[in-house]
């Protein structure tokens, strides 16, 4: 590995004083409406990054990943409708139940690459989808299952409010999206992007590969339903198969594109673009959000072909590219050689 | 024979469906073999079929001469829509493959959401054209007309599109641009012209499916995700690039959607999801191969 991951030196200062300002919103008169938004936002952001950690370091682009998030949501509902209130518990659930669904339909990464690959986890996470509306019995198919009682965290009473459900929902956030980073920047990483570019060359490096791919799903999956529990922590804790659905995994995918592969910032930006559109700008629009962030991700994948984190680095290349980009992609200089490989290989 | 007289309704829905799927199915993988493009907005293309079934054929009752111009519309446009996409990809070709499946997949968002602007977010009916919406007395109950004319105009098409691409000069030359593209090139052939023509083609089929599927399973928004996933599972488990391949897991898939909803409803999607399990685990290439392999 000839890349240095340290990353840009002031991307950790960025990082924090974000998750402070994330911190201090609720106590500067957000509306608990828009509060409940913003928790969304963390989830939807939480769901990118476990995209991103397969898709961008991997190589695995992949539509199962809000299926694997859905599970765990249905995990935590259920669990809060039979058998206990502890928030942390239901975390617990929910980390298992997305690494299970993970691990469990985790072998196509020794199956397929590219967009086989892609064809396969779009049938996976459609499958799950359908499981979701048609059993019945226990997801109550396309109503939904909900629960009204509020988590109880270390002996506390239902908590309820958004605003504590939010710092809740915001430390968890920070530690999975810590660990996702803190994974991509080890060796670990570096090995899973050396698959990425050259699987054979890794491979005959002496790397299980497959081994290394399936651990990536794997935790990928846990992260994923974090992202689940974090989807179902406001009232009304609602999860919906419309979670996992096509549009779903495909406009996640896409903000995970458009931000950037690679960039775990960027992947954030593409979730804060979505979730904008489809709950704050949508309003204004009679409910055509959707078709509007669909036509925006269309014209990007044409005018951004590195996405949003791609953006900085060609223009510190153009002045020169002497100083460092004061952006916060984390590490751009791989993905650019990725690009121009890829762009030989399709030629 | 007791059985089958008591259950032959499920049989042959079974197999309208498969045929149904093999429409859809059929145009995908060979995309996906000529271009190693994953088309994902052909579900979307199911749609808008289904949507100009009920605008131009009718949704409570139709004659064969809406049906009919539906039909041509569906053709016409599905041909449109196939040119336009190829027109689309064509400025990243030289970015690889995956920037063209995203390309797809913005572009389904964009269609199925325009749908649902002009149509509604309620579920429509389509009409059946003419007699064909009544019943006709088989094996001694009563079974609907158009769903055993959708099985005959199915195989017609299934036969077709064999004859088209295993009989024909035409059909020769989509085979050997999905086999070896340069020395198609290298015998002065125009595969640009030779590709999006396929593509057109496979539009059209798409959207006819969906039409034809109008009077059994309506025009709703969900139903174009729906059918893209069981094309996608018929495709893993006939094998990729394969038009025999196709047709068989096409008709598997439909008869265990028909008879396994019916027999145990909650159980049919782990079905669907156990059989692409069986088959990638022990016969990843498909039940029948494409003669000459597809990469994967």
């Amino acid at each position: 590995m000839k890349w240095s991951f340290a990353g840009n030196r002031l991307t950790p200062t960025l990082t924090v004083s974000a998750v402070v300002v994330l911190a201090i919103l609720p106590l500067v008169g957000l509306s608990a409406y828009n509060v409940t938004i913003l928790t969304d936002f963390l989830a939807y952001a939480l769901l990118a990054m476990s995209i991103n950690l397969v898709a961008g370091h991997a190589g695995l682009l992949t539509m199962a990943h809000p299926a694997y998030a859905g599970v765990a949501a249905y995990a935590v509902v259920l669990l809060s409708l039979h058998v206990t209130q502890d928030g942390v518990l239901q975390l617990l659930a929910a980390l298992v139940a997305g690494a299970a669904a993970a691990a469990a339909t985790g072998w196509i990464t020794a199956r397929a690459t590219k967009v086989y690959f892609l064809m396969l986890s779009l049938a996976i996470g459609e499958i799950l989808y359908v499981i979701a509306v048609q059993w019945r019995p226990v997801t109550h198919g396309s109503d939904g299952l909900s629960t009204y009682s509020g988590m109880e965290f270390f002996g506390s009473g239902p908590v309820v409010l958004s605003g504590f459900i939010y710092w809740a929902a915001l430390i968890v956030f920070a530690v999975l999206a810590l660990a996702t980073v803190v994974l991509t920047r080890s060796p670990f990483g570096s090995a899973l992007r050396g698959i990425r570019d050259n699987e054979a060359r890794m491979r005959s490096l002496g790397y299980p590969t497959a081994r290394y791919k399936y651990f990536g799903w794997v935790f990928s999956g846990a992260v994923a339903g974090g992202a689940g529990w974090l989807l179902v922590a406001q009232q009304p804790r609602l999860v919906s198969p419309d979670d996992m659905s096509f549009q779903m995994a495909g406009l996640l995918l896409l903000a995970v594109v458009i931000g950037g592969t690679g960039s775990m910032w960027g992947s954030c930006l593409g979730a804060g673009v979505l979730v904008v559109m489809n709950e704050v700008v949508s309003q204004h629009l009679n409910g055509n959000g959707p078709l509007v962030l669909g036509i925006i991700f269309v014209v990007a994948v044409y005018a951004l072909p590195k996405g949003i984190a791609g953006i900085r680095f060609r223009r510190a290349e153009r002045s020169g590219g002497t100083h460092t980009p004061p952006g916060p992609p984390e590490d751009p200089t791989p993905s650019g050689h990725v690009e121009q490989k890829r762009e030989v290989e399709a030629s | 024979m007791g059985w089958f007289s008591t259950n032959y309704a499920l049989l042959l829905n079974g197999v309208a469906m498969g045929l149904l799927l093999f429409m859809m199915a059929v145009g995908l993988t060979v995309i996906f073999g000529m271009l190693d493009i994953l088309n994902l907005a052909h579900g979307a293309f199911f749609m808008v079929g289904a949507y100009l079934g009920y605008r131009i054929a009718g949704e409570a009752t139709a004659t064969w001469g809406s049906f009919a111009l539906a039909l041509v519309t569906c053709i016409a446009v599905g041909a449109v829509i196939g040119v336009a996409f190829m027109l689309m990809t064509r400025p990243l070709v030289a970015r690889g493959h995956m920037d063209q499946a995203l390309l797809t997949l913005g572009l389904a968002l964009v269609v199925s959401q325009l749908l649902l602007v002009v149509f509604g977010k309620d579920d429509h009916a389509v009409a059946a054209p003419g007699r064909l919406s009544q019943s006709v007395s088989l094996f001694g109950s009563a079974y609907p007309a158009y769903r055993l004319a959708v099985i005959v105009l199915g195989l017609v098409v299934a036969a077709g599109v064999w004859l088209i691409l295993e009989k024909t000069s035409a059909g020769a030359i989509v085979r050997a641009t999905v086999s070896d593209r340069p020395m198609v090139e290298a015998c002065g052939i125009d595969v640009r012209t030779v590709m999006t023509a396929t593509f057109a083609g496979a539009s059209a089929l798409a959207v006819v499916a969906g039409l034809l599927a109008g009077p059994i399973q309506g025009a709703s928004s969900g139903i174009g995700d729906n059918t893209l996933l069981l094309a996608l599972v018929v495709i893993v488990i006939g094998g990729l690039g394969s038009v025999a391949g196709t047709l068989l897991g096409a008709m598997i898939i439909g008869l265990m959607q028909s008879v396994g909803v019916m027999v145990a409803p909650e159980l049919a999607s782990f079905l669907t999801f156990g059989a692409m399990v069986l088959v990638l685990a022990f016969r990843p290439q498909g039940l029948i191969p494409a003669r000459v392999p597809v990469s994967r």
